[in-house]
């Protein structure tokens, strides 16, 4: 691990002044400190931001909901609020081991890194870490890469379930500058495709915090969940992962949110299986058609083919779980 | 109680500080396993030149918490996890080093009641924090329950993973996810054993939280 000074901050203000001088942010760390034991990440600067006052998980008017960025991933995922009203996204926050749960924060979760083993090994060469070196993973051992969303440059998965939720919710990330202003980003805007600069991930300047994540409001009743398929029962990446969220009025379906994990460079958002369920009435035959478009556009390597049925069939099975839920 | 380490540099786990009065077993293992060290007489343990040089120059913070109910101030090369603050400088080599990247659950201590990987733990962030780790579970000579639950239902071979699991398990009792052996079995998945001794681990924690 390089050396690195640290300071801890108790306001946003004084957080914002040391993003400002390159600071980095730091909440739950399991992340970060893990990649600087690796060196992958060299930070010269620490800033501790766990004492700000960013850990409230709130109700916005209409029925949507606000967590703050420093709420505990173990805190969300047992909050009543959120498990009453969008179901998914609780469940998507537990993936992690009960000890990481703990330590790790909804804002860290959203900027958590790769866990492709080229990026980690910094004896590889890795576009995303070390930019114009080339991808090991494209001509190496790529079972566990992307199959949509990939470029020359990186087929890297995007390894956060809860971002999957928040992309099928569209949800929005609210940021602070340190000019002190304010913005509002769609989740779908804030985590980037490789394409050919895989070392920018997310859609953040300089400095700037997460303050929070919002999940806006939908008409009810909202059924929705969670499906992983991982390696192992508990406790692993996912290979495939949809989150699903359906409003059913009248026997028809009046809305439909679809996002997949573990398959993608980023949450991937699809708007085919949506447009496909929208105004028809639930069926397995339904279920089953409207599944086939979730590999559209897929473009499989030589070890993760197995990924383009497997995330049709977690599709349609999270469908027909979503769709006949009472 | 109170003990005062001020001004003791606490360094990163190259094994330099480290300092005993003979060798012990575990200066030797560090000896035989790092290749480039170099062992002086008395034991101290002293890593490359290099190395020794960027720890002197590390950047270092004081911090004060509390172990296992007694109050430690120490100043800490920044880089320290916790797990090495409490294995190479407080002498808890209870808790164990396993992946070292918060995949395996062996470093598992308590940090404010709440179970954590002590390895992804920044020391330095933990001022005014109550850390408990496997040394802090008995009351005297009387294990803690689920210690005894562990003896009683044998749920170990090698016993590396034990402490990590014990204290993973007190945690899950403690937030209630042990409703049934299923329950129990996913809020356990931070800890694995490589002796594969699951299914006692379960028994014993299951049985634990039942009796309380």
């Amino acid at each position: 691990m390089h050396p690195f000074t640290y300071t801890r901050v108790s306001s946003v203000r004084e957080a914002l002044d040391a993003g400002r001088s390159g600071g980095r942010y730091i909440a739950g760390g399991t992340t970060l400190v893990d990649l600087m034991r690796e060196t992958v990440e060299t930070p010269e600067t620490l800033v501790d931001i766990s004492a700000l006052p960013l850990s409230e998980i709130t109700a916005i008017a209409g029925g949507g909901i606000r967590i703050g960025a420093l709420v505990p991933m173990a805190v969300a995922t047992a909050d009543p609020k959120l498990n009453s009203l969008f179901p998914v996204a609780a469940q998507a926050l537990r993936g992690a081991s009960a000890q990481l749960r703990n330590m790790a924060t909804i804002g860290g979760n959203i900027m958590q890194r790769t866990r492709c083993t080229y990026f980690r090994d910094v004896t590889a060469d890795c576009n995303k870490r070390e930019p114009g070196s080339g991808c090991a993973a494209l001509g190496g051992y790529n079972r566990g890469h992307a199959i949509l969303g990939g470029s020359d440059h990186c087929v890297a998965t995007h390894a956060s379930d809860f971002a999957v939720a928040l992309t099928a919710l569209e949800a929005t990330v609210r940021l602070q500058a340190p000019d002190g202003k304010d913005r509002s980003l769609p989740f779908a805007d804030f985590l980037l495709r490789p394409g050919s600069t895989p070392q920018r991930e997310q859609n953040i300047r300089r400095g700037e915090l997460i303050t929070a994540v919002e999940i806006p409001a939908y008409p009810r009743p909202l059924k929705s969940a969670y499906l992983k398929l991982r390696d192992r029962q508990s406790y692993s990446f996912g290979l495939a992962s949809a989150a699903v969220a359906l409003h059913i009025r009248g026997g028809v379906i009046r809305e439909a949110k679809v996002a997949a994990g573990g398959v993608a460079t980023v949450p991937w958002k699809l708007p085919a299986v949506e447009q496909a369920l929208i105004g028809e009435r639930p069926s397995d035959r339904l279920w089953a058609e409207a599944a086939g478009h979730a590999s559209d556009g897929a473009r499989p390597l030589q070890h993760n083919r197995f990924k383009v049925e497997l995330l049709k069939r977690t599709v349609e099975r999270q469908l027909r779980t979503v769709g006949e839920m009472e | 109680m109170s003990s005062e380490l001020s001004d003791s540099a606490v360094s990163p786990p190259t094994g330099a500080g480290e300092s005993t009065s003979g060798p012990s077993r575990r200066t030797v293992i560090a000896t035989g396993a790092a290749v480039g060290g170099v062992m002086v007489a008395g034991g101290t343990f002293l890593a490359g030149a290099e190395e020794a040089a960027a720890t002197v120059a590390a950047p270092s913070s004081r911090v004060s918490l509390t172990v296992n109910g007694t109050r430690r101030t120490v100043t800490v090369d920044n880089r320290t996890s916790l797990l090495d603050l409490l294995r190479e400088h407080l002498e808890l080599t209870g808790s164990k080093k396993g992946c070292n990247a918060g995949a395996c659950g062996a470093c598992t201590v308590l940090v404010d009641g709440q179970r954590v990987n002590s390895c992804l733990t920044l020391a330095v962030r933990l001022e005014g924090a109550e850390v408990t780790t496997i040394e802090g579970l008995a009351k005297g000579d009387k294990l803690h329950p689920l210690q005894q639950a562990f003896v009683d239902e044998d749920a170990f071979q090698c016993g590396y993973c034990t402490p990590g699991q014990i204290m993973s398990g007190v945690g899950c009792i403690q937030e209630g996810h042990t409703n049934s052996p299923e329950e129990i079995r996913e809020y356990m998945s931070g800890n694995v054993c490589r002796c594969g001794c699951y299914v006692k681990i379960v028994r014993a924690v299951e049985q634990t939280a039942a009796r309380k």
